[in-house]
């Protein structure tokens, strides 16, 4: 063993965001202590400003070139960044949203803002992963924060049953992961996801078997965390056993750093290996749509449906991914965007139905919505539309983008597939929209929801109208992340 | 002598131990957080193996991280577990079943 011969401090700069949330965090961990029960809307604040101070640093310091420091454990790049700032906004849209919902149900405390900023640590650490080890603690503290904040009702028989089943499977995902990286570092002898590529080029073939099964077990890791089937079984309980707000924060931003994690360790880590991990992520992608929209059919609970109908999205994602071509990451990443930002507006029409002692999680619930409230009832048009991709709205461009990706590296029949598969989607997705316009509400209390919930509920929903008229800016972000 | 596949199979075979233990195990919840353990623990002697045997430094510190996240995870399951026994009275894993469909 050498001894360093003299400490050089690492650059600091690029990861400057997450040392702003670390301990803007752990400030507010400290003056929630103080707070009293009633002014937890202090708490709620910080939280929200903690997230612009981490958008503006993020946004400030982003150069557009790709930095990597730390000894080569974090990198700060385009794609980064960008996934970075979606995931911001996306977690102070939840934090929002749930607002209403938490004091309703007497869980407006510290623990959710605070636990939701460590996921967003994790998050960030997770995209920003240059090296195994980084990209393993950013994944469990991302699934920790998670695993703690679903039985954080701990009075509820649901919330808590969903959080054993999505503790022990997620600590499943975590081992088989661990395992998969301890062989590649076995045969590449490096943790760094750079060095590890360089290293597989030249493996001869007994030691090629051995990555290979490394990769297998990483897929299926990844795969559980991402809710890919065969690995979904989580998914539909832990949806529907949280309690929405909650399910609102699984649901969204996490997807963004699944795909940063799918990425990182795929592309960048496994990038060589693109022949064998092309073929596992067909049949993933292929089972998840089919299982996802199949399956979403015969669900009675919008969580439960909406936790099906993620799945299938997680199978559109992977079409992106699996192409392996600059244009399927590009529409990769703007599908996984769009879609945190429509499943937050999903998620978010639930709390705005639900009050105190009522879930509204219940498809009846959205019986005569439009006469309840004609302005809710076409902002869950829209997000209903896009999710089942009826132009023009964003969930349109997002599938017809990945399909070109597709289409594009010559496996038009899965593009075909996928487009049967979203026809058979699109049927319950309509049934919602039947239920709001055609049906007698069966309850008619108005409305709740604060002002500001409305107000960035509608801007959600046109949000998602407003990309998919003009889907350019975005896709050009894109690609330009993706280089 | 030992040489570095006879640390591979025995992380192999702690690792099988530890699947079958989650899957197999129809009684009681505290044994699947033994087995999630158990899991790390045959991780951790994979990544020791390879690098003593590579003559690298960054396995053994990944294994010093995966003991504390360990640590930390045991936390979690143990008080998820204590508000699950909580609610239900039971701690067995048939009887986690209300979530279904």
């Amino acid at each position: 063993m050498t001894t360093p011969s003299s400490f050089e401090m690492p650059n600091l700069l690029p990861a400057v965001p997450e040392i702003f949330v670390l301990a803007a965090t752990c400030v507010i961990l400290l003056a929630d202590l103080f707070i009293s029960k009633d002014k937890k809307v202090i708490t709620y604040l910080m939280s929200l400003a903690t997230l612009i101070g981490a958008a503006v640093l993020t946004v400030t310091l982003h150069t557009g070139e790709t930095v990597i420091t730390f000894s080569g454990s974090f990198v700060s790049d385009p794609m980064g960044d960008v996934l970075k700032v979606f995931v911001y906004l996306v977690t102070a849209v939840v934090f929002v949203y749930s607002r209403s919902y938490l004091i309703a149900r007497n869980l407006f405390k510290g623990e959710f803002f605070i636990l939701g900023l460590f996921g967003v640590l994790g998050m960030m650490v997770l995209i920003s992963a240059h090296n195994m080890l980084t990209l393993y603690l950013g994944l469990e503290l991302l699934s920790l924060s998670m695993y703690a904040m679903v039985a954080l009702q701990r009075d509820s028989i649901n919330a808590t049953e969903a959080a054993m089943k999505y503790f022990v499977l997620g600590a499943l995902a975590s081992g088989m992961l661990l395992y998969g990286m301890s062989l590649i570092y076995g045969i590449t002898g490096s943790l760094d996801l750079a060095e590890i590529n360089a290293a597989i080029k030249s493996l001869d073939d007994s030691k090629m078997m051995v990555a290979g099964l490394g990769m297998v077990l990483v897929i299926v890791g990844m795969a559980f965390k991402l809710g890919a089937v065969p690995f979904h079984m989580w998914l539909p309980d832990v949806y529907h056993g949280a309690p929405t707000a909650i399910t609102l924060y699984i649901g969204t931003a996490p997807k963004i750093a699944a795909f940063a994690m799918v990425m990182r360790l795929l592309v960048e880590g496994l990038g060589d290996m693109h022949v064998q991990w092309q073929e596992i992520l067909i049949i993933m992608a292929v089972l998840s749509m089919a299982v996802g929209n199949i399956i979403a059919i015969a669900q009675t609970n919008m969580k439960r449906m909406l936790a099906y109908s993620t799945i299938s999205h997680v199978g559109f994602l992977l079409l992106g991914i699996l192409a392996g071509t600059s244009e399927g990451y590009s529409s990769a990443m703007f599908y996984a965007i769009t879609y945190a930002l429509m499943g937050a507006g999903g998620f978010g029409m639930i709390l705005l139905l639900s009050r105190a002692g009522f879930e509204a999680d219940r498809l009846e619930d959205f019986k005569g919505l439009n006469e309840r409230s004609p302005w809710f009832a076409l902002m869950m048009l829209i997000l209903m539309f896009s999710m089942a991709g009826v132009p023009p709205t964003v969930g349109f461009y997002a599938k017809l983008a990945v399909l070109q990706s597709v289409v594009g590296v010559g496996l038009t029949w899965l593009a075909v597939l996928g487009v049967i598969f979203s026809i058979i989607g699109a049927f319950y997705y309509l049934r919602v929209i039947k239920l709001m316009y055609f049906d007698k509400p069966v309850d008619t209390t108005p409305l709740q929801g604060s002002a500001d919930m409305r107000i960035i509920l509608s801007a959600n929903a046109l949000g998602i109208l407003y990309l998919g008229l003009m889907p350019g800016s975005l896709l050009a972000l894109c690609v330009a992340a993706i280089g | 002598m030992i040489s570095m596949s006879h640390f591979l199979i025995l992380g192999a075979i702690l690792f099988c131990i530890s699947v079958a233990g989650i899957f197999l195990n129809r009684k009681n919840v505290i044994i699947i957080l033994m087995a999630v353990e158990l899991m790390l623990l045959a991780v951790n002697m994979n990544f020791v193996a390879f690098s003593h045997f590579l003559g690298d430094i960054a396995g053994q510190v990944f294994v010093f991280f995966i003991l504390t996240v360990a640590a930390a995870e045991a936390a979690i399951g143990l008080a998820i577990l204590v508000v699950l026994f909580r609610n239900r009275r039971s701690i067995n894993v048939d009887d986690i079943n209300s979530l279904n469909g």
